[in-house]
C-alpha cells in the first residue's frame, strides 16, 4: 500500500510538468483550433533565453518577467509573420507549418546554445516537501504555480472584456466579427498568451529535466496526451489530465511486468486512447453536436 | 463556457477534391512512365537506389493519401504499418526462406488485417483525437518490436539483415537495377489499383464520408464499414511499401520506424497535395532529397534550413504540388483553344 501511495505522489509531481504544458496547449487550441506541435520548442527557446539572462547576471525573478514578456511578443510575432498568411490554407498545411517551425527553433537553439545539458536554478529549493522524499519543494512549488495560473486564466476568461472577446472569436468567428471584435488580433493574442504560459512551463520544468534543446521532446507528448485526455476545450480538464497522465505513467511502470521505462509511454497512451473511445471529447471537454 | 451543448456546422477537415482532379491525364502518365523506365539505363547505381527509395516512399505516401485525401481520416501511425510490412517480409525471407516476391502480398494482407482492426476503435475518434491514437500506435511500435518475447523472430534491438535478390531468368542486370524495375512494376500496379479504387463505388463512399459524414450516412453509406476499410486498404498498401523497403535497404531494425518517419510521410503528403495521387511521388522526392540539400547548405543549421524550405513550399503552394499541375493544365487548355 505504501508503494502505491508513494507512486501516486511521484505521479502527481511529474504530472505537474505535463499539466503546465497541457495548459499552454489548450490555450492555443482555444485560440486557433489547431494543436501546435512547435509549442514545446517555443517553451524550450524561452527557457534558454531566461537562462542566458541569468548568465548575464540578471536576478531570477527579473529574468522570469523579462522572459515572459519576450515570449508573449515572440508568440505574437510568429503568428503575424508565419501563420497569418496561412490562415486560409488547408488545416493540414498549417500542421506542416508547425512541423517546420519545430525544426527551425530546435536547430537554431542547438546552434546558439549547443546540445550540452545545463543545470537550471529553482527558486523553491530542492529539499523534501513536508518530509516526503518523493515530492521536493520545487515540485510542490510547480504544482502551486500551475494552480495559480489556472485560477488567473479562469478569471481572465470569465471576467474581463478581452477574455470574453477571445472566447467569442474562438467559438463563432463570423458573429464575433459582426459585433466588432477584431478576431484576427484575438488569434495573435492567443498565440502570445500560449507562448507566455509555455515559457512559465519551461522555466518550471527545466530544473527537473535539465536544460537542452531536446528537453521538451519527451514531455510535450505527455502534454498533448494530457490536454486531449482532459478535453481540448477545458483548461481545468488539461490540468487534471496532466496529473492523471503522470499517475498512469508511474503506476504502469511499477505494476505492469516487463513495462519498465521503455513501455511506460505506449502503455499510458494506450490507456488514454481507451478512455477516448469511451469519452470521445475527453474527460471534461464539451461534446459538440454536429449537423449537416 | 456554457453548459448548453455547442452545435457546429460540420466542416470537412480535408478539402473536397473532385475525382477527376485526383489523377494525371493519360498523356502525362505515359511520359512519366517512359522517363521512369529509361532513366535508370543511364545513371549510376547510387542514383538508381535513390529512385527505388523514391518509389517506395511514394507508395507509402500514396497509401496515406488514400486515407486522408480519400476518406478524410488523419493518421500519424503509418510508420507502424510500414514496420509491420517490413518485418513480415524480412522474417519470411530470412527465417522461412520464402521467395522475396511472395512475401509482399503476405505483408500487404497482414497489414490490411492490422489496419482494419485498428480502424475499429479509431471509428469513434476524429480529427486531433484520431491523430493522437495513431500517434500512440507509432510510438509504441519500435518498443513492441524490441520486446524480448518476440526476439526469436525479430532479432530484438539488432534487427534482421535481409539478402538482396539477384535478377532472375539470367538477365544481365545488377541487383540494384533489377530491384528498381521490380519496384517500378509493383508501384505502377498499386497506383493503377488506387486510381481505380477511388473511381469505384467504394471510392465514392470514401469521398462522401470525407466531405460530410452525416450526409453520407443519410445517403445510405455504411460509414463504419468504409472508414475501417479505408484504414485497412491504406495500411495494406503501406505494408507492401514496407516489405519493398526492407528488401531495398537490406536491413530492418526497430529504430528505423519511429514517429519521425510517420511525420515525414505526412509532410510528403502535404507537399505533394492532399488528395492528388501523383503528388505522392513529388512529396516523396521532397522528404528524400530536401533534408540532404539542407545538410549541404549548412551542417549545424540543417534543421532550420529544412524548416525554412518547408515554409517556402507551403507559402508558395498551400495546396501542394497539385497547384502547379492545375495551373499547368489550365495553360495547356488555353494553348489548345
Amino acid at each position: 500500500m505504501e508503494l502505491f501511495t508513494n507512486q501516486i505522489l511521484a505521479g502527481i509531481s511529474t504530472g505537474a510538468i505535463y499539466a503546465c504544458l497541457a495548459l499552454a496547449v489548450v490555450m492555443i487550441y482555444q485560440a486557433i483550433d489547431h494543436l501546435n506541435f512547435a509549442q514545446g520548442e517555443m517553451a524550450m527557446f524561452s527557457t534558454f533565453i531566461s537562462w542566458q539572462l541569468m548568465q548575464w547576471g540578471i536576478p531570477y525573478w527579473v529574468a522570469f518577467v523579462l522572459t515572459i514578456a519576450f515570449s508573449f511578443a515572440g508568440g505574437i510575432a510568429i503568428e503575424r509573420i508565419l501563420f497569418k498568411p496561412l490562415a486560409k490554407a488547408p488545416i493540414l498545411t498549417n500542421v506542416a507549418g508547425f512541423i517546420a517551425l519545430f525544426s527551425i527553433i530546435n536547430s537554431s537553439a542547438g546552434l546558439i546554445w549547443d546540445f550540452t545539458i545545463k543545470q537550471y536554478p529553482t527558486p523553491f529549493g530542492s529539499a523534501p516537501f513536508l518530509g516526503s522524499q518523493l515530492i521536493s519543494t520545487h515540485q510542490a512549488g510547480m504544482i502551486g504555480v500551475t494552480l495559480l495560473l489556472l485560477l488567473a486564466l479562469y478569471f481572465f476568461f470569465q471576467y474581463t472584456r478581452v477574455g470574453l472577446a477571445m472566447r467569442a472569436a474562438a467559438s463563432l468567428p463570423e458573429s464575433a466579427r459582426l459585433v466588432g471584435i477584431n478576431t484576427s488580433w484575438m488569434i495573435a493574442l492567443g498565440w502570445g498568451m500560449a507562448a507566455a504560459i509555455g515559457a512559465i512551463a519551461g522555466i518550471l520544468i527545466a530544473p527537473v529535466v535539465f536544460l537542452e534543446p531536446n528537453m521538451m521532446l519527451g514531455t510535450l507528448i505527455y502534454g498533448f496526451a494530457a490536454a486531449v485526455l482532459g478535453g481540448l476545450t477545458s483548461p481545468f480538464g488539461a490540468v487534471i489530465g496532466g496529473f492523471l497522465v503522470g499517475i498512469f505513467e508511474n503506476l504502469a511502470g511499477t505494476y505492469i511486468p516487463y513495462a519498465g521505462n521503455e513501455l511506460k509511454l505506449p502503455i499510458a497512451l494506450a490507456l488514454i486512447v481507451s478512455i477516448l473511445v469511451v469519452k470521445p471529447a475527453g474527460l471534461f471537454g464539451r461534446h459538440i453536436v454536429k449537423r449537416v | 463556457m456554457s453548459a448548453v451543448e455547442d452545435v457546429a456546422t460540420q466542416t470537412a477537415a480535408v478539402e473536397a477534391v473532385p475525382k477527376r482532379a485526383m489523377t494525371l491525364g493519360t498523356g502525362t502518365s505515359l511520359v512519366v512512365l517512359t522517363l521512369l523506365l529509361v532513366v535508370p539505363l543511364f545513371v549510376k547505381n547510387f542514383i538508381i537506389f535513390q529512385m527505388t527509395m523514391l518509389l517506395i516512399y511514394g507508395v507509402a505516401v500514396l497509401a496515406l493519401n488514400i486515407l486522408t485525401g480519400g476518406s478524410g481520416q488523419f493518421s500519424l501511425g503509418q510508420s507502424a504499418f510500414y514496420a509491420i510490412g517490413a518485418y513480415t517480409s524480412a522474417i519470411l525471407m530470412e527465417q522461412y526462406d520464402v521467395n522475396y516476391a511472395l512475401t509482399l502480398p503476405v505483408a500487404g494482407l497482414v497489414c490490411f488485417g492490422a489496419g482494419f482492426l485498428f480502424g475499429q476503435p479509431a471509428l469513434r475518434l476524429s480529427g486531433v483525437y484520431l491523430a493522437l491514437a495513431t500517434f500512440a500506435l507509432a510510438t509504441a511500435m519500435p518498443q513492441l518490436l524490441k520486446l524480448g518475447y518476440f526476439e526469436k523472430w525479430t532479432g530484438g534491438v539488432q534487427g534482421l539483415v535481409v539478402t538482396k535478390p539477384d535478377a532472375p531468368f539470367g538477365l544481365h542486370m545488377s541487383q540494384d537495377v533489377w530491384l528498381y524495375y521490380f519496384t517500378l512494376v509493383i508501384t505502377v500496379a498499386i497506383y493503377v489499383f488506387s486510381v481505380n479504387l477511388l473511381r469505384s463505388r467504394s471510392g465514392r463512399a470514401f469521398m462522401a464520408i470525407r466531405d460530410n459524414e452525416i450526409a453520407a450516412s443519410a445517403m445510405g453509406v455504411n460509414v463504419a464499414l468504409y472508414k475501417t476499410l479505408a484504414f485497412g486498404v491504406s495500411a495494406g498498401i503501406t505494408g507492401v511499401a514496407g516489405g519493398l523497403g526492407a528488401i531495398a535497404v537490406q536491413f530492418v531494425a526497430p529504430d528505423s520506424y519511429t514517429i519521425q518517419f510517420a511525420i515525414a510521410l505526412f509532410l510528403g503528403m502535404v507537399v505533394g497535395g492532399v488528395g492528388w495521387l501523383p503528388g505522392s511521388f513529388i512529396g516523396s522526392a521532397f522528404i528524400i532529397f530536401v533534408p540532404n540539400i539542407a545538410e549541404n547548405i549548412s551542417k549545424g543549421l540543417s534543421g532550420a534550413v529544412f524548416g525554412v524550405l518547408l515554409f517556402l513550399v507551403i507559402f508558395l503552394l498551400p495546396h501542394g504540388a497539385r497547384q502547379i499541375a492545375t495551373v499547368g493544365q489550365q495553360l495547356l487548355g488555353r494553348l489548345r483553344r
